[in-house]
């Protein structure tokens, strides 16, 4: 918050209704629930929902000792890592090629942003179509190479199918990072590199990667928090969670819990630790755009 | 361009031409499958070029929709989308734009109890505390209505937290001289702060209606009458149909149909949207 403001503006009423929208909603539908969901996290409810009792951290200890809650922890962990790799791996390479091409870079660019206005559900069902085992083109092309692919019975095809679509959705996103961040990297210093005699190879890994970290490293927070969060929708849409749970991350398990399952103990305990682990990441990421505002 | 390498350059249009083959081959498999009468669709491989029933298939659906998924009109579902996702966009614009003006350009108590306030909310997905939020709607007897299911999404940070930045760097000889000349203070944000922001507004209203038109977990707990369905969470329902009643041809093409608004968005303002998410998440 800038501190010399002097010319502010001194108004008794005003500045409470300009904020009181803004403020009512958030703590209505935020503040609130998120309380509740505090609140039932230590509380326990008998069979009949009609009274409740407090239980202190039972729930958490429960759910922290539950196998199907530690399966859906490592899954969510393999998920956002293998999405975030994926994705920024490939985005960077199209990103780098981008960069040296002056002719139709505006045409690739416009090809490639599409993905980030697509929804995670329906592109989630735009790779279950493609993989669908028996008219799905690409399950079609395994076939004939020799794989029988069945996201509807492999847990592991599940997840590639799930890591594909996300990813997918993702590149539009990294790719305008990463070429936003290539283009900031002085000229001057791939030219010297350049007359030194450096291979265009050598100059990526020792010039062009390393002062690009800062975005790759920005990226890396948004594209996990991407895979923790906002890809509900894809799960829900295609594997919904299976077969057997292979492919049930931590906001599909919350959800599955506390609305088909009606156990709101544990899905509030659940809410809760994905509220400090977005909290953990929201930390970091302000932390990183503090420090770069420093330098 | 450092050197002339012609390979290189080859080799660099080359990767980019399979980028954009990889990005675009989703969108165009589902566009031509949704061309086709169902019997084209029935086994493999499924014809890579499109066939002759597009403006049957497409008036289908947006007419009566799929009769095995409910048989919700895709007019209607994306009326109901518009209506999310326009309300959803301007309602945040408009509460943070009024919310950054009060916190840069005020000084009251509690000014920053109130910053951290709407801060937090940053921290508050509606996809980890799902259950209590539906529960407060439910109590508040909103389920099922426009406001129900645009009212809760508007609060937002991280417009809030954009437009707080950008008028932090307006020149404060700008508000002194509207003080001098005897402007109230909303006659400075309507006929000097609104103006300035144009370009902010133009960036974020690309990311909003974005968000607003894919919302996905939201509408699908809040609306359980057809009435209010929207396209983007109707898809799970034909999919889950199609297990037993294949309707590709129906299925890809209302995912055509949803995915055209936003696309078209984005595309159309592309300029604006590119300089306005780099800048501002950075």
């Amino acid at each position: 918050m800038q501190s010399g403001q002097t010319v502010a503006y001194k108004n008794k009423i005003l500045p409470y209704l300009l904020l009181a929208p803004q403020l009512i909603i958030t703590l209505i539908f935020f503040i609130w629930p998120a309380a509740e969901a505090l609140f039932q996290s230590v509380m326990v409810e008998n069979t009949f929902g009609t009274a409740s009792k407090f239980v202190w951290f039972e729930n958490f200890s429960y759910i922290l000792e539950d196998s199907h809650y530690i399966n859906s922890i490592q899954i969510t962990a393999i998920f956002a890592a293998a999405t975030t790799l994926t994705s920024m791996s490939f985005s960077l390479l199209l990103a780098v090629m981008a960069d040296r091409v002056i002719k139709g870079s505006t045409f690739y660019k416009t090809f490639l942003i599409w993905p980030y206005a697509v929804a995670p559900a329906i592109a989630g069902i735009l790779w279950y179509f493609m993989f669908n085992p028996s008219i799905g083109i690409l399950a079609y092309f395994l076939q004939n190479l020799g794989y029988e692919w069945n996201h509807q019975l492999n847990g592991s095809d599940a997840m590639v199918l799930i890591v594909l679509a996300a990813a997918w959705k993702q590149i539009s996103y990294n790719f305008l990072f990463f070429l936003a961040g290539l283009q900031s990297i002085p000229r001057s210093l791939i030219e010297a590199a350049a007359l030194d005699g450096a291979s265009p190879f050598k100059r990526f890994w020792d010039i062009v990667f390393p002062l690009l970290s800062p975005t790759t490293f920005f990226l890396m927070v948004v594209n996990v928090v991407y895979a923790f969060f906002d890809t509900f929708g894809i799960v829900h849409a295609t594997t919904a969670g299976g077969p057997a749970s292979a492919t049930s991350i931590m906001v599909y398990k919350v959800f599955n819990d506390g609305f088909v399952g009606l156990d709101y103990g544990s899905s509030a305990a659940q809410s809760v630790i994905l509220l400090l682990i977005v909290g953990f990441f929201t930390i970091i990421q302000f932390r990183y755009v503090e420090r770069k505002v420093e330098y | 361009m450092v050197e002339n390498r012609p390979w290189l350059n080859s080799l660099s249009h080359f990767v980019l031409f399979i980028g954009v083959i990889v990005v675009a081959l989703p969108i165009w498999i589902a566009f031509v499958a949704s061309t086709h009468p169902p019997e084209a669709l029935l086994s493999s491989p499924i014809p890579m070029w499109p066939g002759p029933d597009l403006w049957k298939n497409y008036s289908e659906i947006l007419s009566s929709g799929i009769s095995s998924a409910g048989g919700v009109s895709v007019a209607l579902m994306m009326k109901n989308s518009f209506i999310m996702a326009l309300f959803i966009t301007f309602g945040k614009i408009a509460i943070s734009l009024l919310a950054a003006f009060a916190i840069v350009f005020f000084d009251f108590p509690f000014r920053m109890m109130c910053f951290w306030i709407i801060f937090m909310t940053l921290m508050l997905p509606v996809e980890v505390r799902i259950v209590p939020t539906y529960a407060v709607v439910a109590r508040l007897d909103l389920l099922n209505s426009y406001v129900g299911l645009t009212l809760p999404l508007i609060a937002s940070a991280t417009a809030t937290f954009l437009f707080r930045q950008f008028f932090m760097t307006i020149p404060k000889e700008l508000i002194e001289a509207s003080k001098i000349d005897g402007a109230s203070p909303m006659k400075f944000f309507f006929d000097i702060l609104l103006p300035l922001s144009r370009t902010n507004i133009a960036a974020l209203f690309v990311i909003l209606f974005i968000y607003g038109w894919n919302q996905y977990l939201w509408p699908l707990l809040i609306t359980s009458e057809d009435s209010y369905a929207t396209i983007v969470m109707s898809i799970q329902r034909m999919v889950m149909s199609a297990e037993a009643d294949p309707q590709w041809h129906l299925i890809m093409a209302t995912s055509i149909l949803a995915m055209l608004p936003p696309v078209i968005v984005v595309v159309a303002m592309q300029k604006v949207f590119v300089k306005g998410l780099v800048e501002t998440e950075k």
